[in-house]
């Protein structure tokens, strides 16, 4: 026999290199890519420039130096983003692509290790269309320097680069998974709204607070997306192996392994509701601890920031409005449909209905968003509670009668609600060995909906009997009327 | 001779789907083994598992002496896969391509380059290495796939349908190219569907159906197993009248005609000089002595059968 151990290069990066080299000389041999990347580094930053100047010189007739001076900092993020786009559609092309091509397996045939290889991709992915971006960012600043002298403030340009940076990263790994979750660009291309969404939603968000002038809390969000690019690229090595790579075969939705998987998952082997409730108490609620204990520090916070940001945005409560209270308690109550059937309803369907915007958000977001929202009450009733103390009021006792009646139940069923949310939106994080994507979120899913029908719906229903029919009567019995 | 190949109940189980199950196979060093079997046998997941880049659910197989699962890199590294799919990237050059595998393998440039212009050479397209890939023939890419696999002269070959879908005078091409491969001493396993490449090229068969091992042996093995002892037919010059009752007892006669008659024996070699002597004894002049074809597709369909479909393979 032979003896032909030849390996690799030592090391992640030099056996990495191999890949990227390769498909970094192949993507500048394709117009498609090159040409919107030349476009974008030196046009596309030119246009940029005189509408930037133009603009200025507008603003500047009707004396609103402010916007003059937003939009240089909003252009300069905006040229940096154009050219990362196409790392998205990259990306896509090299994971997706390979497979469809079959060109991949005769890599993972090699001695090239899973880690090689992705980092391979993903460093031919972000290279180029990140030299773009900054060199575009050059351009522009070349372009203003020349034109007007403007020139931007260090901080500023490392926070524009950074962002740009993570942003990019952000993009490829979550086109990563989504790449591996398809047989053919086409579907990945048809997959990767999950990632375009809320990119573009980001990409507002940003220039909002560009011009709102807020450039500190740019940095909250590029610590958010490096947070997100580290889950995604765990996910992304998780499912980039050899294989995972090449037991899909087939991209077509199959219902039926869909809805027994839910449904075995759901039944979590209980043949009566009986034995599944014990199963949602012994297992599923033990099981909830960690990210039980993160919503609870999370609203605990929530009440923190409310009480705080009530010095900043005071709150009209003069004396004769509170000293009036008392009196106007009952009717208040009665207006707002309270001690009523019908007030019931509205509220459980309230709840109900906050829980479920709040999955859905979850879901696409790591469960970060339904966190989020879970907290924007808890934070409201800190911030009444920090405006009544302001007031000279007091305030535990306010709150005594007017939310620990039901707060009893409803803050339990949000936190119970948000820890399975949780869960579920980190299902593909910390993927099980041999368990797939997809099989692990719809266990996951089955546990949210264990949880939510056994646990959260049961509270709210008792919450919202105890806010319309008891809370008021004890409202009425400590702050009078 | 010790194994260059060796699978212990070899499984690999995709959810509910059994791809491969329970296969045992032995390739010494130098063998050529071509694995046979329908559409979705296993083959194809059985070679992924021997290329070390799919983990057998359970069981295990070694590879030039390394575990597929716990030693993957080291088979890996001593193997040469070529998929059935070329998988080439049309845009690079051949050159360039080659380049870029031998650098995975840890082959210098300069190495990876003299080593593929050798065999390119061997392969019959010494001019290549400058041509960009789109431009190959489907012939060409598939030999050009085949050096790729050899570059880091690997001891043990694995060919996944080395053939399939290609033209007559390319096939021959490529088979031709792994005849080469048989005079060293290196290891193959040929997948294939084709049974008359498999019994030109395989030193043994293995018969694969619903993902187990149905038959496995050399190409008279597997006759002799599966449709009885060769069958020999004797024709003589002129009407053998009786002659027949002379044939040697360890023959077993079959059917005769006037001037022909066919024999049964299980030792052809000890048997047939007999015969031949038991004739000139009887004064009778044998025209031909040849043995009646039964083809390797009787072998197969025998063993194979009208497989049922299955689902995924």
């Amino acid at each position: 026999m032979q003896a032909a151990p030849l390996g690799p290069p030592r090391g992640l990066l030099p056996g990495a290199w191999i890949i990227a080299h390769r498909e970094i000389r192949d993507q500048l041999r394709d117009w498609r890519i090159l040409v919107p990347i030349i476009a974008l580094t030196l046009f596309f930053p030119g246009l940029m420039n005189f509408t930037a100047r133009q603009a200025m010189d507008f603003v500047a007739e009707y004396d609103a130096p402010i916007i003059a001076e937003r939009l240089g900092p909003f252009l300069l993020m905006v040229i940096g983003f154009f050219p990362i786009s196409i790392s998205l559609v990259i990306a896509l092309e090299s994971f997706a692509g390979e497979r469809e091509r079959l060109s991949l397996e005769p890599l993972l045939a090699t001695p090239l290790s899973d880690s090689q290889l992705y980092l391979g991709k993903m460093i031919a992915s972000l290279l180029p269309p990140l030299g773009a971006a900054y060199l575009g960012i050059g351009v522009y600043l070349f372009g203003l320097w020349r034109s007007i002298g403007w020139t931007a403030p260090a901080p500023l340009l490392a926070q524009i680069l950074i962002l740009t940076t993570a942003q990019a990263v952000v993009m490829v790994s979550g086109a990563v998974v989504i790449s591996s979750q398809t047989t053919s660009v086409r579907a990945a291309n048809l997959l990767a709204s999950f990632i375009i969404v809320p990119v573009s939603q980001l990409i507002i968000g940003e220039s909002l607070i560009m011009f709102w002038g807020r450039y500190t809390v740019l940095w909250f969000i590029v610590v958010a997306l490096l947070l997100v690019a580290a889950v995604l690229t765990r996910v992304g090595l998780h499912l980039f192996n050899r294989q995972e790579l090449l037991a899909r075969e087939i991209d077509v939705l199959d219902l039926r392994w869909l809805a027994r998987t839910l449904w075995r998952a759901f039944r979590d082997g209980a043949r009566t509701p009986r034995e599944g409730y014990a199963g949602v108490i012994r297992r599923t609620l033990p099981a909830l601890k960690p990210t039980a204990a993160l919503m609870a520090l999370a609203l605990t916070a929530a009440v923190i920031v409310g009480v705080r940001l009530a010095p900043e945005y005071p709150l009209p409560l003069d004396g004769e409005l509170l000293e009036s209270m008392p009196q106007t308690l009952v009717a208040q109550f009665e207006h707002f449909g309270l001690m009523s059937v019908g007030g019931w309803w509205w509220i459980l369907r309230t709840n109900l209905s906050a829980v479920a915007l709040a999955t859905v958000l979850g879901m696409f977001s790591f469960g970060v968003a339904a966190v989020i929202l879970l907290m924007a009450p808890v934070a409201i009733v800190g911030y009444l509670a920090g405006s009544l103390a302001l007031a000279g009021q007091n305030a535990p006792l306010y709150i005594l009668g007017l939310v620990v009646p039901h707060g009893t139940l409803e803050v339990p069923a949000a936190l119970l609600a948000g820890a399975a949310v949780l869960r579920l939106g980190l299902a593909g994080v910390s993927l099980p060995r041999g368990t797939s994507l997809g099989e692990a979120w719809l266990t996951s899913l089955a546990e949210w909906a264990r949880v939510f029908v056994g646990l959260v719906v049961p509270l709210l229903f008792a919450a919202a009997l105890l806010e319309v029919f008891v809370t008021p009567r004890v409202a009425v019995l400590l702050l009078g009327g | 001779m010790d194994a260059s190949i060796q699978t212990r109940d070899l499984t690999k189980r995709f959810g509910d789907f059994t791809a491969v199950a329970g296969v045992d196979l032995r390739v010494a060093s130098g063998e050529v083994l071509v694995l046979l079997g329908p559409n979705g046998a296993g083959k194809t997941t059985t070679t992924r598992m021997l290329a070390s880049i799919l983990p057998p659910t359970s069981g295990e197989a070694r590879v030039a002496g390394f575990d597929v699962v716990t030693q993957a890199s080291e088979v890996r590294r001593r193997i040469g896969l070529l998929t059935e799919h070329h998988g080439l990237y049309t845009r690079m050059r051949a050159g360039e391509y080659l380049a870029f595998f031998g650098a995975m393998y840890g082959l210098a440039s300069a190495e990876a380059n003299r080593r593929g212009q050798e065999l390119l050479e061997q392969i019959g397209m010494p001019d290549v290495s400058r041509r960009r890939l789109g431009e190959f023939s489907k012939g060409m890419r598939q030999k050009l796939a085949l050096v790729r696999a050899l570059l880091h002269d690997p001891p043990v070959l694995l060919l996944d349908e080395p053939t399939s879908a290609m033209d007559p005078a390319s096939a021959r091409l490529v088979r031709d190219a792994i005849l080469q491969l048989r005079s060293s001493r290196r290891t193959l396993v040929v997948t294939t569907h084709n049974l008359a490449e498999a019994e030109e090229l395989g030193d043994r068969l293995a018969i694969i159906r619903q993902g187990a091992l149905a038959a496995q042996g050399s190409v008279q093995e597997l006759k002799r197993e599966h449709v009885g002892p060769p069958i020999m037919e004797l024709r003589a010059a002129a009407p053998l009248d009786g002659v027949v009752r002379m044939l040697p007892a360890e023959v077993r006669l079959l059917t005769s005609g006037p001037d022909w008659v066919r024999y049964e024996t299980d030792a052809p070699s000890q048997a047939n000089p007999r015969v031949l002597a038991a004739m000139a004894g009887a004064g009778v002049q044998v025209v031909t002595l040849a043995e009646v074809g039964r083809s390797l597709e009787d072998v197969y369909l025998k063993v194979v059968g009208v497989p049922a479909p299955r689902e995924e393979g």
